[in-house]
């Protein structure tokens, strides 16, 4: 390894030949202010165009002030990142930023979680000296997210999670100069794009510009019905990452103050979409044996690698773009969808409710999640199984709205019977935690055998692609886990091309999996909040008394009472969904 | 952008394809295969940066990305007879401006236009290598040297 020796801010650094110099600061303690730059390190995620220049340093002997999140370290240079010449360069930048941005930080829905704002507020700006014309665009509002090109400043973090992670497609800088802006093609809205709703735009935005469609106004009139039973149900990652939302340290798992906190918000029944996991674990796992079952009895039909279809960015992906594929994945609807179709008919009959008088509110990691529960074919006569879904951060601006003191919250459990759940449930949110847990289930009903350790480590980690094959006591299952689409892309690819040898692939569209969802608090590109997020998530299937999900005793109890057994008719009608070819339908008409 | 789509010559398709296939559709060649593509049409409507997109495996937004980025790229069809007026650095100093403001006049239109009865487009360019004619303007292949705003009617009167 060759190494590099340099001076910065009179400090000697030794760092790796090819390093930045704003990583090379960093290294010794020295924090250089950036805007459009942004780093998951962890994941290979790196977002450095070089385009705000905020970041820039003085470097001896060179004429021009460099950018230090692109200039890379060399040998002999003296760099000073805090000179005259550098703060005025510095806040000349922002404030020529700020000057083309509307200032309407006190009723912006970023406002308090804006990185435009902070740097505003650390540089110490109280004056902007330059006025001209401001750049005004369309707001564009789809399903899930809403576009407000007014307050882009063209950092490029969005178009970078659209194309290099996701390979969706649906964003990219067009225009020149004062014209610019992130846009799908032809300028058109984004709901008629190749966008997939998976949310990581909204995710790494610094300002306003893409933010959610906000749902808590739906919920709070909900709540405020007294005809309506509100039912609520709350994803796996959610758990993991509220508590950030209230100054708690990432990782800190919140699961019984959420459930406390969604009782004083005055829902009916406090619900976990835990239950609805191991529910599709059932369905999923049973489809994956059955396949698998007829593959190895010598049935050419069978489709084999089986995917899983839990998460909708990654459902919408493969509808638009490997829509020759859609015979492929499980049809097994996800756990949000299932528990509300289980919600809406069992539950509702159990506590003598129509289900027009019921309203299901989700809670999720998630933003494509708002768009999922809008499907028609989640809706039975015009009431769809889950009439909202609300995101981590949405929930957390409820909490705080209806003066809520969360850190003071006892810790409380879920209602039953739709709140019990298993360790296997919770690491849904996580990557590999899906296909541990159908592998939890698939091996003690294939093999009729006790699972001794249900621990499977060689299943987890953060690789963007990753495989392992699991001894089904003498039968090998090829396993396959991509997160982030571009991850997802490369096996579809094989798949396609026929060289996949994979009897199952857990896909989520998301880097990290729910954990890394769009609806969660910001991490600001920090990775290790992802990476405390998912141990969360593990320590709590740790702890949980039972960790498979065919012993959930409410499962059971489900199937005995009302759905029968595993792709059972009514299993079929209630639980699983199939799969449209939306390849052609964003091009315009 | 017109939401109406429009209907491309199949002949046209097909020798956009090839162009592709001559480049060996590689993602890296997007320019040059616009730059074939806008000269087999004379412009880059959506359709066709649709073709070059599917093509080429680049999505669609980064086509047009591109082609909105390049002023050389246009999405409006030009008129039967391109006018470009030359506003290099000779022709501008001996009054192209005043000649372009004459076009825009008499043709009602603006830069990067289409006359409404598609008979003329008006465009810039930078220098023709005919320096010594400034200031020139070019109708189609034809170069006209010397034009000062008074003799734009007479050169429009040609095509009328």
């Amino acid at each position: 390894m060759e190494f590099v020796n340099l001076i910065i801010d009179n400090k000697p650094v030794k760092v790796e030949k090819g390093t930045s110099i704003l990583k090379a600061a960093h290294s010794v303690g020295i924090d250089i202010p950036t805007l459009c730059y942004m780093s998951l390190g962890d994941m290979n995620i790196e977002n450095k165009p070089g385009g705000c220049r905020i970041c820039v340093v003085e470097v001896q002997g060179r004429k021009n002030l460099a950018p230090a999140c692109c200039t890379d370290a060399h040998t002999d240079m003296v760099i000073k990142t805090n000179t005259m010449r550098v703060l005025n360069a510095r806040r000349t930048v922002l404030e020529l930023i700020l000057s083309d941005h509307p200032a309407d930080c006190l009723i912006c829905a970023k406002s308090g979680n804006c990185e435009l704002q902070s740097m505003a507020h650390k540089l110490g700006v109280r004056e902007i000296h330059y006025k001209g014309e401001m750049s005004t665009y369309k707001e564009d509002f789809s399903p899930t997210s809403i576009r407000d090109m007014d307050k882009c400043i063209m950092c490029r973090r969005c178009e970078m999670m659209c194309n290099k992670v996701q390979t969706v497609g649906a964003l990219w800088g067009v225009n020149r100069g004062f014209q610019s802006v992130v846009s799908p093609a032809f300028e058109m809205d984004l709901e008629k794009s190749t966008c997939t709703y998976c949310g990581q735009c909204v995710a790494v935005c610094p300002t306003g510009a893409l933010t959610e469609v906000d749902h808590t106004n739906q919920v709070i009139r909900a709540l405020a019905d007294p005809k309506k039973t509100v039912v609520v149900q709350t994803a796996p990652a959610v758990r993991a990452a509220l508590g950030e939302e209230f100054g708690m340290k990432p990782g800190t798992l919140v699961t019984g103050k959420l459930a406390a906190a969604l009782r004083r918000l005055g829902f009916d029944y406090v619900f976990d979409t835990d239950f609805a996991a191991d529910l599709t674990i059932m369905e999923e796992g049973t489809e994956l044996l059955d396949r698998l079952g007829r593959h190895l009895a010598g049935d050419k039909t069978v489709k084999l690698p089986m995917l899983t279809s839990c998460c909708p960015g990654w459902v919408n992906f493969f509808e638009k773009q490997f829509p020759e594929l859609k015979d492929i994945p499980s049809t097994a609807r996800s756990p949000q969808q299932m528990f509300g179709a289980i919600a809406k008919t069992y539950f509702a009959d159990q506590i003598k409710v129509d289900r027009k008088d019921m309203m299901v509110i989700s809670v999720m990691p998630c933003l494509a999640k708002k768009w999922e529960c809008q499907r028609d074919e989640f809706s039975t006569d015009g009431s769809p199984d889950v009439d909202f879904s609300i995101s981590t951060r949405e929930l957390a601006n409820l909490i705080k709205g209806a003066n809520i003191d969360f850190n003071a919250l006892p810790d409380e459990d879920f209602d039953n019977p739709m709140g019990e759940s298993t360790g296997a449930s919770v690491i849904f949110g996580t990557t590999g935690g899906v296909i541990e847990a159908a592998v939890r289930t698939a091996y003690e009903v294939q093999t009729k055998k006790k699972l001794e350790k249900v621990d499977f480590e060689e299943l987890r980690g953060f690789e963007g692609v990753r495989e392992a094959t699991i001894d089904f006591d003498g039968l090998p299952i090829r396993i396959g886990i991509a997160h982030g689409l571009g991850n997802a892309r490369k096996l579809l690819e094989d798949i396609k091309a026929g060289k996949s040898n994979f009897h199952a692939i857990e896909i989520m569209a998301c880097p990290g999996g729910c954990i890394g969802g769009g609806g969660q608090p910001l991490h600001h590109g920090d990775s290790s909040i992802l990476k405390a997020r998912q141990m969360a998530l593990y320590e709590e299937d740790k702890n949980k008394p039972i960790r498979k999900s065919h012993e959930n005793p409410f499962i059971v109890k489900l199937y005995k009472e009302f759905l029968g057994k595993p792709m059972s008719d009514k299993a079929h009608h209630l639980l699983h969904t199939r799969y449209f070819d939306k390849k052609n339908e964003f091009i315009i008409e | 952008m017109s939401s109406v789509k429009i209907k491309l010559n199949p002949k046209e398709v097909e020798k956009l394809k090839e162009v592709c296939t001559s480049f060996n559709n590689e993602a890296g060649e997007l320019i040059n295969v616009l730059h074939k593509a806008q000269g087999i049409f004379g412009y880059l409507p959506a359709e066709v940066q649709e073709i070059v997109a599917a093509e080429l495996n680049v999505p669609v937004a980064k086509v047009y990305g591109v082609v909105t980025f390049y002023s050389f790229f246009t999405m409006i069809p030009k008129g039967l007879h391109p006018i470009s007026v030359c506003t290099g650095t000779a022709c501008y100093v001996r009054g192209a401006e005043k000649v372009l403001d004459e076009f825009r006049r008499r043709l009602k239109i603006q830069v990067g236009e289409t006359s409404a009865d598609g008979k003329f487009s008006l465009s810039c360019l930078r220098c023709v290598g005919a320096c010594g004619l400034a200031p020139v303007v070019m109708v189609g292949e034809k170069v006209y040297g010397r034009v000062s705003p008074d003799g734009v009617a007479e050169i429009l009167a040609e095509y009328e």
